[in-house]
């Protein structure tokens, strides 16, 4: 072989296993990326039931139940619209009333959110950014959210601890 | 005082940095030894005094000194000693004079060992070595100054984020960081080429070791990360296609093309011109890593502040060093004279298809990592790219990759045989396909996709020990000959087997914790028995303690297998006072390579505790197999061929040389 033959068959295989990278990426975004979405969005948009999405807001207080067998509801809100959240299994350390969360999942047909992954969060200053940023856009964002407080008891959804 | 001195020795840094990214440029244009030699004075000054600043914030942790506010937000005078000295790095400051300490430790290493470089090759890296150090220390002193003093110093620190109290942090940050910063030493060597215009087999041999140097701790530190996540955060998940996790694997898939190429163009002084973009591409990664992570364009738990400020000035060091570099290769790497030829069937051809697979992986978690940023600033939509996009995109890569990789070493170089390497191969081959069906019939019903995978690792076992046997020509040659050979061996040719054994052995671990990993979780009452994968865990009772900055709930297991009581796990949940913040503490049980995983959850009112067991078979492969990774670079590293020194390449370099 030249070494323009050699050269054109470099070329050529790695032409073919570029597009056949660039067709997996396609499709793979085709049908693997997941939107978020606040309760208001939801309202507003009509997302159909079992379509995947990822909802945040704030947990509304008091409207934490715990059911049988690990099974849990509550109510995320933002500010203009909330939307019934049922899970179940085991919430993160940091999951608390009045705080950010990220759940992910599916309407069902009575139009509750059935999420099987509540995003864990890692501190009690982190707030989840696409939360912040519609509570943000809504004008219901509170300085404070973010900011670590220095003095700060352990909150009621711990006490259980004590 | 300690602060201040900290602070002064760093900015003493950036002068001498700033000296260093200049002085020697210029003594390599007018030929100037003296002005030449000014960038090792200066390089080891820097490493001095980088590491007298660094020291200093080691010593303000020690002694909680609370009138520093980086001391004050991340410490606690109760927290044990070992997390006051890593805490130095648990925050957004400390982890970047880390960063630069290991920055100015590599360009020491070059200046202190260098002395077999030419003169002007070893003035042009590390000139270029300062200018990534000088826009780093910058970043520091304006930015993100750990000296930083309060007025009215307060009695208590708030205590570093519990999630980061753990060994883990001592390894996994200095770790990685040796990994990211030590791939600036190829970019600096490339950069270097392209300022010479002059790049040859020996500028190949000085590069391999430091970027091999660097790939042994990035692949480590991503390890030690991800075995970190999995006892730590209490999901018992060990990859999350995580974009902070991601950044760190981009610089791996682009720095282990890199140590291919680097080995054609050692060998056959072929791919140079590829070799000297996939520097600059490897460590553009692990710049844009550091973007991702410090920047806060991201929230994870590796993002410790989020300052816009920062942000914009880490994304203006990484548009002015990827596009600079980027625009001197455009305008240079036409003048690098084209090296050895080969046919598509040959080493080269394997390490090319090796290099393809690699880059394209490589693109792919690109793509899937800042596609979501792209459309947030373009269109405002929120998506999130998660574990499917990547189990679609990269495992596809992966198979062919996997398939090659035993051929590799068995082809020749220039002119390979498929056929006879094919044959070699049978055994390999012969030994999979009974992995395949051995669990095809063990397994009735279940995945068929887990026998395959397991047989393609097998495949690459096979295939490593394979072309040992090869080489030292077992069960053909006397015994004695084989051992005598096997001593003869290079080095580097184990560290390739065991390297690429490791592959296997990780795919292994991998697949047998995606397929048949067994779970438990639910309320458990004090007596309650949980059975999981055969095991029996009876909850004895819950009790209070007390520990140095925290209280935990500790829940006692027995476990028992077939009657049998085996042991005792205590899974725990700390609850850190302070920060008002509480952890999850799993309990492992480890029974060969398999492991048993506890971890709790909260109280219910009727006294039940929720509980996630898990088993995991064989999951402690994933972590084992990268370590055999890492062991066989160190073997390849410790070659004779990469200590002797590279046979000098000019005469005028020789002349310079011997002025020195």
């Amino acid at each position: 072989m030249t070494r323009k033959q050699r050269r054109l068959v470099m070329i050529g295989g790695s032409l073919a296993v570029l597009a056949v990278a660039a067709a997996l990426v396609l499709s793979a975004l085709r049908d693997s990326i997941v939107f978020f979405s606040t309760p208001s969005m939801v309202a507003e948009k009509h997302i159909a039931a079992g379509k995947r999405f990822r909802l945040g807001g704030l947990v509304q207080p008091g409207s934490l139940k715990r059911g049988d067998n690990l099974a849990v509801s509550f109510a995320v809100a933002d500010g203009s619209a909330t939307l019934p959240v049922a899970y179940k299994g085991i919430l993160p350390d940091l999951f608390r009333e009045g705080q950010g969360v990220v759940a992910e999942g599916a309407l069902d047909q009575s139009g509750v959110f059935r999420a099987d992954t509540v995003l864990a969060k890692h501190d009690e200053t982190y707030m989840p950014k696409e939360v912040a940023d519609a509570l943000k856009k809504q004008g219901h964002w509170k300085d404070d959210y973010g900011k670590p407080s220095a003095s700060a008891e352990p909150q009621p959804a711990q006490g259980v601890m004590r | 005082m300690i602060a201040e001195a900290g602070h002064y020795a760093l900015v003493l840094a950036l002068g001498l940095a700033l000296i260093q990214s200049v002085v020697p440029m210029l003594g390599a244009r007018w030929g100037d030894l003296a002005l030449m030699n000014v960038a090792r004075s200066t390089a080891l000054a820097q490493l001095l005094f980088v590491g007298a600043s660094f020291t200093a914030l080691v010593m303000l942790h020690v002694t909680s000194d609370f009138s520093v506010v980086n001391v004050f937000e991340n410490s606690h005078s109760m927290k044990p000693l070992i997390y006051k000295i890593t805490g130095v790095w648990g925050n957004h400051e400390g982890s970047m004079l880390l960063w630069v300490s290991i920055l100015a430790l590599f360009g020491g290493l070059v200046a202190a060992f260098g002395s077999n470089l030419p003169l002007t090759l070893r003035a042009h890296v590390l000139a270029v070595q300062a200018w990534i150090a000088s826009a780093f220390y910058l970043f520091i002193l304006l930015t993100s100054n750990p000296f930083l003093r309060i007025a009215n110093p307060p009695i208590e620190g708030r205590d570093l984020n519990p999630v980061l109290q753990d060994i883990g942090l001592a390894v996994h940050p200095p770790m990685l960081y040796l990994g990211y910063v030590g791939f600036s030493i190829s970019f600096s060597f490339a950069v270097a080429a392209l300022i010479e215009g002059r790049i040859d087999a020996a500028w190949a041999r000085w590069v391999r070791p430091w970027t091999l140097l660097a790939w042994i701790f990035l692949t480590l530190g991503i390890a030690m990360g991800s075995y970190w996540a999995y006892y730590e955060l209490g999901w018992g998940g060990w990859w999350f296609w995580d974009p902070v996790e991601n950044a760190s694997l981009m610089p791996w898939l682009a720095g282990t093309a890199l140590l291919h190429s680097a080995v054609v163009m050692e060998k056959r002084n072929a791919l140079k011109v590829w070799t000297i973009l996939l520097s600059i591409l490897t460590f553009s990664l692990s710049l844009l890593g550091t973007f991702l992570v410090r920047s806060g364009v991201l929230t994870s738990v590796h993002a410790f502040a989020t300052d816009p400020a920062r942000g914009v000035f880490i994304l203006l060091i990484l548009c002015l060093f990827i596009g600079g570099s980027l625009s001197l290769y455009a305008a240079r790497a036409s003048s690098l004279k084209q090296g050895g030829l080969f046919a598509p069937i040959s080493r080269e051809g394997a390490l090319v298809l090796n290099n393809l697979f690699l880059t394209t992986a490589c693109a792919t978690v690109f793509i899937g990592t800042l596609y979501p940023l792209a459309l947030e600033v373009l269109t405002g939509d929120k998506i999130s790219v998660g574990a499917p996009f990547f189990n679609l995109t990269f495992a596809p890569l992966f198979v062919p990759l996997m398939i090659a990789v035993p051929f590799g070493p068995l082809l020749a170089w220039k002119r390979g045989d498929l056929l006879g390497a094919a044959q070699r191969l049978t055994a390999a081959g012969i030994a999979a396909l009974i992995a395949i069906a051995v669990l095809w019939a063990w397994t009735r019903g279940g995945s068929s996709f887990a026998p395959l995978a397991i047989g393609l690792a097998v495949f690459v076992i096979g295939g490593a020990l394979t072309d040992l046997a090869e080489r030292t020509g077992l069960f053909r040659l006397p015994f004695g000959t084989t051992v005598q050979r096997a001593r003869g061996l290079p080095r580097a040719a184990w560290g390739t087997a065991f390297a690429h054994a490791g592959v296997g052995i990780a795919l292994i671990g991998i697949v047998c914790e995606t397929t048949w990993n067994s779970e438990y979780i639910g309320t458990m009452k004090p007596g309650d028995v949980a059975k999981v994968a055969g095991y029996e865990l009876k909850l004895d009772d819950i009790g209070q303690r007390q520990g140095p900055n925290f209280r935990e709930m500790v829940a006692r297991f027995t476990v028992g297998l077939d009657g049998k009581s085996l042991s005792v796990m205590t899974p725990s949940k700390r609850n850190f006072t302070t920060r008002g913040a509480s952890t999850t503490e799993a309990a492992l049980l480890t029974r060969g390579a398999s492991q048993l995983y506890i971890s709790l959850g909260d109280i219910a009112a009727d006294g039940g505790i929720a509980v996630r067991i898990y088993h995991k078979p064989m999951v402690l492969l994933i972590w084992f197999g990268p370590v055999l990774m890492a062991f066989g670079g160190f073997l390849s590293l410790s070659d004779r061929r990469l200590r002797v020194g590279a046979p000098k390449p000019a005469k005028a370099a020789r002349a310079l040389q011997a002025a020195e």
